[in-house]
């Protein structure tokens, strides 16, 4: 019996040890949104390369659609952009592009050099949209259901696992959901 | 940074003490009110706004964390998801007074025990040199031993 006391501090350290080895798989920059769930935040924005045109998501009730936060600053969205590209060509699901903080004539090239995916690309200079959409980085992803609800959000770049085994089931998913 | 031009004279006071309660989602060891990401820049004009246009700090702070979430908050909320983080420090820190206590009256009552003469050190050990060693112990010895090592187990 007394010998058992010595398990004691054993267990301790491996109750530890488990929670700091779940804290190494932590990413801290992963901050669950909490407008999953939400209806998408409304905005009225100017198209890219549209004078004075102004989009809103209303347009796009009755499908599911992804709207895409990036920049031509952004090294990241580089990464994600093939996908997109390849999304695109697929007709997987609308992927409307929010250029955040840019220059809209710096997007435009950007879109010309690395391929235009975009339904639709909206322009918001002063990332007040953004703020509403709670994005603090680029690029995020937010996946918005029939009604205008969102569903899924995708922090920092795709890959084209998260694209084959995440997105596209959802989409079809949501699709089969009936509409508003 | 921003292209916002700033508003209305605000209380600075109060939105230096505001900006230091929220936490900049870039910088994520920093508050509002330090950081230098552009993020940062705006989060800070949208609050200066807020302020500007009469909303309370409550409602400004609701209004980030519909957004951005309790993470924003250097002091989360306590609610069904954060009772552990407020609760856990005091549960361990009680855990650890009863242990200590446990600890001390263990040693308090082992002392007594160990007043008795005692056959020598090969005693701290298993229980067959009890009866195998036994030859110099006497019955009250035994018995000293015996209880003193109920305690401890």
């Amino acid at each position: 019996m007394r010998s058992l006391r010595f398990i004691i501090p054993l267990l301790v350290f491996a109750a530890i040890g488990a929670f700091l080895y779940k804290g190494l798989s932590n990413d801290p920059r992963e901050i669950p949104s909490p407008l999953i769930g939400k209806p998408a935040p409304d905005f009225s924005l100017p198209v890219l390369g549209a004078d004075g045109k102004a989009w809103g998501p209303e347009e796009m009730r009755g499908k599911v659609w992804l709207l895409n936060v990036w920049g031509s600053w952004c090294a990241a969205c580089q990464i994600e952009h093939p996908l997109f590209n390849q999304i695109s060509r697929e007709g997987t699901l609308p992927l409307v592009g929010l250029a955040w903080k840019d220059d809209p004539a710096a997007s435009i090239r950007w879109l010309q050099r690395f391929g235009d995916p975009y339904t639709v690309v909206i322009s918001d200079r002063q990332g007040r949209t953004a703020i509403d959409y709670g994005v603090y980085g680029a690029p995020e992803s937010f996946l918005i259901d029939k009604r205008g609800v969102i569903r899924f959000k995708q922090t920092g770049p795709f890959s084209p696992e998260i694209v084959r085994d995440t997105l596209v089931p959802l989409v079809r998913k949501l699709e089969a959901e009936p509409g508003a | 940074m921003s292209e916002r031009a700033p508003s209305a004279p605000i209380d600075e006071d109060r939105y230096k003490a505001l900006a230091e309660e929220l936490r900049c989602l870039v910088c994520q060891n920093q508050s509002l009110a330090d950081s230098a990401a552009e993020l940062a820049g705006d989060l800070r004009d949208e609050v200066r706004e807020q302020i500007a246009a009469g909303r309370s700090d409550d409602e400004i702070k609701e209004f980030l964390v519909a957004r951005y979430g309790d993470f924003v908050l250097f002091r989360p909320p306590l609610k069904q998801t954060t009772w552990a983080l407020w609760a856990g420090p005091f549960a361990l820190l009680a855990a650890g007074a009863g242990a200590w206590w446990l600890v001390q009256r263990r040693q308090r009552l082992g002392g007594n025990a160990a007043a008795s003469p005692r056959p020598g050190p090969a005693d701290m050990g298993s229980d067959s040199d009890a009866g195998s060693n036994a030859s110099p112990a006497s019955g009250v010895d035994e018995a000293a031993r015996e209880k003193a090592r109920r305690l401890l187990d």
